[in-house]
This record gives C-alpha cells, structure tokens and sequence, in this order.
C-alpha cells in the first residue's frame, strides 16, 4: 500500500516537473520551430506547431544578408579572447591568494568583489570617450580589454575557491622535489586544477558571450558580436519572424549546449562560492 | 653525509611562538623520531629544517653548510608528508621521476633510477597507475620512492603513517626501518604515536609546547625519563603516578610507577584494592585496580590472570622501579 | 604559512591582477566623477565648465529621474518577487522522485542562457506582438481582444521578459541549496511528529534562508543594471513608462550628448548600487571565514 502510493506521487511528481519545465523552455523551442518555417508559415493563424514544411532557408538567408558568420566569429574571439587573457593574470593571483595568504588577503579577495558590482553606467561615459579617442571604439580588441576586465573578479574567485581544494601539501611536496615556482604552477598545480579551470573558462566564456551593455555601446558594425547583430533585428517589426528565430537560434546554441554542461560550476561561479 | 645542526633556532608565527630557541644535533645516518602531542611543534620543526618555513632567529647547518637561507629545493633533504602529497595527475613513474626531471636528469638515467627504486619498494607492477588506483599502503610506498630516487642527505617523514590502518602501520613501520638499515641515511620521523618511537628511533626527541623535554635513546628515555612529561609520555600503558601522604613519604611531589613494575597478589602487599575493569590480551592482563588512598592504579600481569571485578586484591611496586619527581616535575634521584 | 620567499612571490603575482583592477575601477571612476560636475557637452566640445552640483539638481529634478527610480525599483522588486517565490517552487518540485529529472532541470535552466538580445527580440515579436504574436493568437482563440503588451503594459511586459531569464538561475541556486540539506535532518523532524508543511516551514526555510539572500543580493546587482531588454523592446517608453535608471544615463550621455548629467546620473547609480552591494559583500565576507 504504502509503496503503491509512493509510485504514484512519483508519477505526479513527473507529470508537474515535466510540465513546468516545457512551459519554461517553450519559448526557445518556439523560436527553434519557428526558425524552419517560412515566413508565411511563422506567421500564420492559427499558429503551426509541427505541420510546416520544414526548411533551411532561413538560415542560408541569414548568412547571405547579414554576414552571420563574422558576428559569429566577433562573438568567439571576444568571448574566448577575454576568457583566455581573463585566466593568465587570474591564476598567478588566485594561486597567491590560496596557498600564500597574507593578512590582507581576504580584504583584497572582496574588493576585487566590489568591482564587480559598479554599475557599468558609472563609468560608460569615460569608457566610451577612452574608447573613440584611442581608436578602440567598435574594435573586438576594445571588447576584449572591458570584457576581460568585467570578468577579472568572477575568474579570480571561481579558480580561488577551486585552488583552496587543493592541498597545500602537494605544493610543499613539489618544492621540496626542486620545483621552482613556475615548474610548481605549470607542472603540479595548473594539470590538478583543470577541472577548476575547465568550468571557469566555461562559465566566463557564457557570462562575456551573452554580455550585452558593453558590446551594444561600443561597437557599431565591424565588431559587432551576435548580441548586437540580434539586435539590429529590432527594426523590421513582425515581418522576419523565421529569419530572426534562424538567427536567434545560431546565436543560443552553442552556448545552451556548453551551459548545460556547467551547471553545477555555475552556481559556485555565480554566487562567488557562497553556494556550493 | 647527513649531519644536521640546530643553533638556537625559534619560530614565531606574528606574535605567538610556537618554538623558543632550541639546540639540537642530529648525527650521520641517525634515525632520529621528534615525538609529542599534536600541537607541540614537532612538525614545525621538520619544516624548519626542511625549509618549508624560515626559522625566526637561529641557523640550522646540514653537513656543516649553513642552509638557513637556503631554497627548500637547494638543501638537499627528501621528504614524506602525511598525506603522501602525490601528483595526481601524474603516473606512478611520473611521480617517482618528477624530482629528478625537476633536477634536470637525463630521461635515460631517470627511467633507470625510478626502476631501480620500484623494484625496491615492490611497485614495478603499478608504475604506469596513477596514485588514485593505489591503496594506501602503495601510495606510501610510493611517496618514499620519490624520496629516494633522489639519493638525498637526509629523509624527513612528517607522520606517515597516520593515514594507514593498524595492521599495515605495523607492516610499513618494518619497511621504513629496513630501509634505513639499507639507506644507512639520516632520517628524521615525526610522530604522535611513542610506540612508532619507541620501535624505530636510534634516538627520541620529546617535544612539548615547542620545548625539548629530553633527548635520549628509546631504553634510555624508558628507564630513565628526565621529568614527568617524558614519564608519563614514554611506555604503554602510562605510568602511574600517585600524589600525597605515599609520595611525601618518599620526599616527593609525585611518584611513578609503570604497570609492569607493579606486582598482584591476592593475600598480601603494600597497597590494598579492589579490582575494577580487567583487559584481557591474551599475552596480557591490564587490571584497573581502585587502591586504598592511592587512586586508581594500571596493573600489567603476565598472561592470563583470572581475576573478577570486585575481588580484593594486594599491589606490590618493585622497589626500585619507583620514580620520584619532585614539585617542578623534575625527576628525583 | 610560508617562507618569505614564496610570500613575495605571492605579491608578485597577484599585483597584475590587483593593478588592472585598481586602474579599471579608479581611473574611469574618478573621471565620472570629475564629468558630472563639469558643463559638457559632446555636441560643444571645448566649452566645458565647472557648475558644481548643478548637473545633479538637474538629474535629480527632472521628472524623468522620479519615473526612472521608480521603475527601476519596480523592475528589481517584480522579479525578484517572480523568481524568489517561483524559484523556491520550482526548486522543491524538482527535487522530488521524479522520471527524467536531468531533462527537466535542463529544460527549466536554459534561459539563463539565452542572451538578453535574443530573448528581449523573441518575446517581443513572437509572443507579446498584437497581431501576429501567439498571445494574440490565444487572445482571439478565446475570443477576446489581443493586448498589446509593449504598449499598454511596457514596464510589466519587461519585468516578465527578465523574470523568465533569471528564473532558472535562482532555481538552480536554491535547488543546489536544498539538496545540500541533511536528509537525516527532515527524518530526525518526521520522528519527531513534525508534519509536511512544518518541516518546510521549520527545517527548510531556515535551511534555503542563505542561499535566498545570496539569490535576492545578486539579482539586483544585475537588475539594477537592465539595459538591452529595454533598449531592443520599448527604447524606455511610451514616454518614459519603462526606462530605468541605467536606460536613462545611457540616454542622456550617449544619445543626448550630455556628458555631464550623464554623469551625474552614473554615480546615482553607483550609489544606489552600493547600497545593496554593502550587504552582498558582507554575506560573502562571513563565508570567507567559515
């Protein structure tokens, strides 16, 4: 009896969870439907849901008028760009702050926190004039410079709370072994943190595609990344639904797909380790 | 080679000291065991001479050398630590090699090296394994392996085998004093545990609070213990020691008896008692043992004594078995 | 715990860190700071003048300021409501028996994802348009008028539109929360007599208190600084019925030219965004030392 009841709450467990989880992803499977429509199938009334005739035009059409491809490419470079320089100044300083402590440590760990919670606006307005007067306006090395900058401090404490994981021991072992301090982090330190590092990069490679104050206010066309290129698809009201899912749906997938991967660093990364 | 020398070294950590200024010599090929409670500075002090930490005043010397400012790495001392502090990400070959890759050993000579070492310690057939596929008992063997591929001056061991459970504690305890045997290198082992140095120890440092209480061979330290610490520190079970009217008697604060220095009988002795709880070894009986005025005392009978909890029994000390110490907990002679 | 040596080694390497930082946060900081007391304007370049105050009464004043902090506040206040309460829910649903569980937290995580591009530009066009949006469609379905979102209710449309985004990530904070609680915590509470909603309410809350915090803290550090849903939905209106503080500086600085009440309005914003940043910082502080 008491089994029997205990299946069947799994079943309504199952149905609600299943059912608040689509109506959640709905929307982004409704653009991925949409995206291989045509237009007048994305539009029509009653809305298709299955029963289109199923097309790439969409997407061949994307590429043609609007050059997705260097968007794409923009976004790649400046996320991965400011994610690689982001963890070369990183992992030198979370690996002092993890294994040399000093007093001031903890001070200099929430101060660079505190960084990170400027609001951009407080400081668009030189950024923008720095930018136009050193020529950096509109270039990716621009966005990587910000970028990298605005994701120093969350790359600093994910690979600090993923180097306290690590015992002391191991390093002190290295030392006495006549390691030097770079054969330490380069030979012992760096290959037992890869994972750390893994999902650092993962995470902040997420966080700098999807940024979305500072690639709007300083690029223009040239190194626009995708989520400037989305909005540029703003003006032609109603009328390119399909081509804007197809756009859409290129610019969300590579990243959903390495998202789900990091789930779990996520929720570390984001709350600065406060949840584990 | 392996002489090592502590000149009135002391460590501080900003205001706390951990080690007042210490002397201590240790000779060529010695097995020297530091030993004492936890938090009584003994593995800061095989830090310091390891290089691991600076000594706040003070010089340490190895093979004559004065090493105080020198690099862990320079001083030319091998070290085990508790946690074996392997490389995980690297093989079982690897791990044995790093330190003489790290020295810049052609590849040729490392691989002979680290084979000869396996062989030694029985790890030819996991060297291509990471440590995480290792048992304990292997991954020692392994950490010690990396020491000695090196051929240092001196081994340091920061308690070792305190990860390891009873049984091959007592095996890898063997090996480490067989090694030594065959090394004939200078070793210095810390531990907790006075049985580790009471079985391997050419010499005991006794440590407490950072102060070196008596330095001594494992018979010396057993029969004659400079103070009570060392006494009560030294010898399994405890000693006993008794306070008041039975201890002023002998003009002191406090005597001592060890449990195998005391004699039972069921009809007549110094001291009267009824018998509390009794372990039974087998090889062994340890009778806890409530004394008329004394307190309670630890009685070691030979073999098996069949005794039952109440019974009334006699305890006899050997006569000159009896330690007496006097208010400073200085021995008395 | 270490020899001087590798103590400065440590300064060494944390300082590129520390110096970029330093230099990211002073430098444009101080210059804010610097332009919200000057008269200037991009439009007249050289004819910059110090005006004191005068650019913050300005910004303070202006009506616009009123409307925007209260949307502002409207925005972080209706999200976070949505999220907290949904995320708790969804939280505690998925943590039950389930079939498919993985699926589903995929399912209810990707949004998160999404850039705010792209989910600003989906719900608008393909869900809250009039015409041709699927709530229209529903709308006419059951016979009733389509609403037009965007217009009549801009300022709720975009505080659903971020709701949707950050959903998952306070679901996924809490539920990571909720599973770290001790089972044999709720079974010791189950002997003792204490029922369903008296475990939640004694055991649970008190368990999720920390990670809501952490979740409320750092939702509105990034809410205070919504930007692209509005830019590519409403541009802030009608009128100014859903630009928010960070809308407007961008307004008046980068659109209007006015450097100097652009300014002004940057280091309001610092401010306010300090305020809540006072208490994130000592949450993770007290953490540090655990």
């Amino acid at each position: 009896m008491a089994r029997k009841s205990f299946n069947m709450n799994k079943v309504y467990f199952t149905v609600a969870a299943w059912a608040v989880g689509l109506l959640i992803f709905f929307p982004i499977l409704w653009t991925i439907l949409t995206s291989f429509k045509t237009e007048a199938e994305a539009i029509a009334s009653p809305p298709l849901f299955l029963g289109f005739d199923w097309t790439l035009e969409n997407y061949a059409e994307v590429q043609e008028r609007s050059d997705y491809f260097r968007h794409f490419w923009n976004s790649v470079v400046i996320s991965l760009g400011s994610t690689l320089v982001g963890l070369l100044i990183a992992i030198p300083a979370a690996w002092s702050m993890a294994f040399v402590p000093g007093r001031r440590t903890k001070d200099v760990l929430m101060w660079m926190l505190s960084t990170k919670m400027l609001p951009p606006v407080g400081v668009l307005v030189p950024i923008y004039l720095i930018f136009r007067d050193t020529g950096l306006l509109d270039t990716r090395t621009g966005l990587v410079i910000v970028l990298t900058l605005i994701n120093l401090p969350i790359i600093v404490w994910m690979l600090y709370t993923y180097f306290k994981e690590i015992p002391g021991e191991i390093l002190e072992a290295a030392r006495m072994d006549g390691a030097g301090l770079w054969s330490e982090i380069v030979h012992v330190l760096t290959p037992m943190a890869v994972p750390g590092i893994a999902s650092t990069l993962l995470l902040n490679i997420i966080l700098a595609w999807n940024e979305a104050f500072w690639t709007l206010n300083l690029t223009a066309a040239t190194a626009a990344p995708l989520t400037a290129f989305i909005a540029s698809y703003s003006s032609p009201e109603g009328l390119f639904y399909a081509k804007l899912s197809a756009a859409s749906t290129m610019a969300i997938a590579p990243i959903l797909v390495m998202g789900w991967f990091s789930q779990k660093q996520l929720v570390r990364g984001l709350t600065f380790g406060a949840v584990k | 080679m392996g002489s090592i020398n502590l000149e009135n070294v002391s460590k501080s950590f900003g205001e706390t000291r951990v080690i007042p200024p210490l002397n201590l010599d240790i000779e060529e090929g010695e097995f020297v065991v530091f030993v004492g409670p936890s938090g009584c500075g003994k593995s800061t002090l095989l830090r310091l001479i390891a290089g691991l930490e600076d000594v706040t005043t003070g010089t340490i010397h190895i093979d004559g050398a004065d090493v105080t400012e020198v690099r862990p790495a320079r001083r030319g001392l091998a070290m085990v630590f508790q946690s074996y502090a392997l490389y995980p990400h690297m093989s079982v070959r690897k791990n044995i090699a790093f330190p003489l890759k790290m020295a810049g050993m052609d590849p040729g000579e490392i691989d002979q090296k680290v084979d000869r070492a396996a062989s030694v310690l029985n790890l030819t057939d996991y060297l291509e394994r990471r440590p995480g596929q290792l048992s304990g008992g292997q991954r020692q063997r392994v950490a010690i392996g990396r020491a000695i591929v090196r051929s240092p001056k001196a081994f340091l061991f920061d308690e070792p085998l305190s990860n390891l459970d009873a049984a091959l504690r007592v095996n890898m305890r063997l090996e480490i004093s067989e090694l030594h045997k065959n090394l004939k290198t200078t070793m210095i082992y810390v531990t907790h545990d006075q049985i580790e140095a009471m079985t391997m120890a050419d010499k005991i440092v006794v440590l407490q609070a950072g102060v070196i209480e008596q330095v001594g061979s494992p018979m010396e330290l057993y029969r004659s213990p400079a103070n009570l610490f060392v006494a009560g520190f030294i010898g399994s079970p405890k000693m006993n020691f008794i306070e008041g009217a039975e201890a002023a008697a002998r003009n002191a604060k406090t005597i001592g008896v060890r449990p195998e220095h005391l004699r039972l009988s069921t009809d007549s002795g110094t001291w009267k008692g009824t018998i509390g709880v009794s372990e039974h070894l087998g090889s062994d009986t340890f009778f806890h043992v409530a004394a008329e005025g004394i307190g309670n005392l630890t009685v070691r009978a030979p073999g098996e004594v069949e005794l039952s909890y109440g019974d009334t029994v006699f305890v006899t000390p050997e006569p000159d078995k009896v330690y007496a110490f006097d208010d400073k907990g200085q021995v008395v002679r | 715990m270490a020899t001087d040596h590798s103590r400065l080694a440590g300064r060494f390497m944390i300082s590129p860190a520390v110096l970029l930082l330093l230099g990211w946060m002073i430098v444009p900081l101080s210059m804010t700071i610097y332009f919200s007391f000057l008269n200037y304007n991009l439009l007249s370049p050289g004819m910059e003048e110090f005006i004191g105050l005068t650019n913050y009464e300005f910004f303070l004043t202006d009506p616009a300021f009123f409307d925007a902090l209260g949307n502002t506040l409207l925005l972080v206040g209706g999200v976070l409501v949505i999220t907290i309460i949904g995320g708790v829910g969804l939280a505690l649903l998925l943590d039950q028996p389930m079939w498919g569980q993985g699926i589903v937290r995929i399912l209810v995580i990707a949004p998160f994802f999404v850039m705010p591009t792209v989910s600003a530009l989906v719900w608008k066009n393909m869900f809250m348009n009039p015409v041709n949006g699927l709530f229209a469609h529903a709308a006419k379905f059951m016979g009733l008028e389509p609403f037009d979102f965007l217009a009549h209710a801009p300022l709720f449309s975009i505080i659903l539109i971020v709701a949707w985004q950050w959903l998952p990530f306070a679901t996924l904070i809490l539920l990571t929360a909720l599973q770290s609680l001790d089972k044999e915590q709720l079974e010791a509470a189950k002997m003792d007599g204490a029922r369903k909603f008296r475990r939640f309410y004694y055991i649970v809350l008190p368990h999720l208190a920390r990670a809501i915090t952490v979740v409320i803290l750092i939702q509105t550090i990034f809410l205070l600084s919504v930007f692209a849903e509005i830019l590519v939905t409403t541009n802030g209106g009608p009128g100014t019925a859903s630009t928010n503080i960070t809308y407007l500086v961008y307004l008046q600085s980068l659109l209007q030219f006015d450097v100097g009440s652009g300014s002004a309005g940057g280091i309001v914003a610092v401010v306010l965004a300090n305020i809540v940043a006072f208490f994130l910082m000592r949450m993770i502080g007290k953490n540090l030392e655990a």
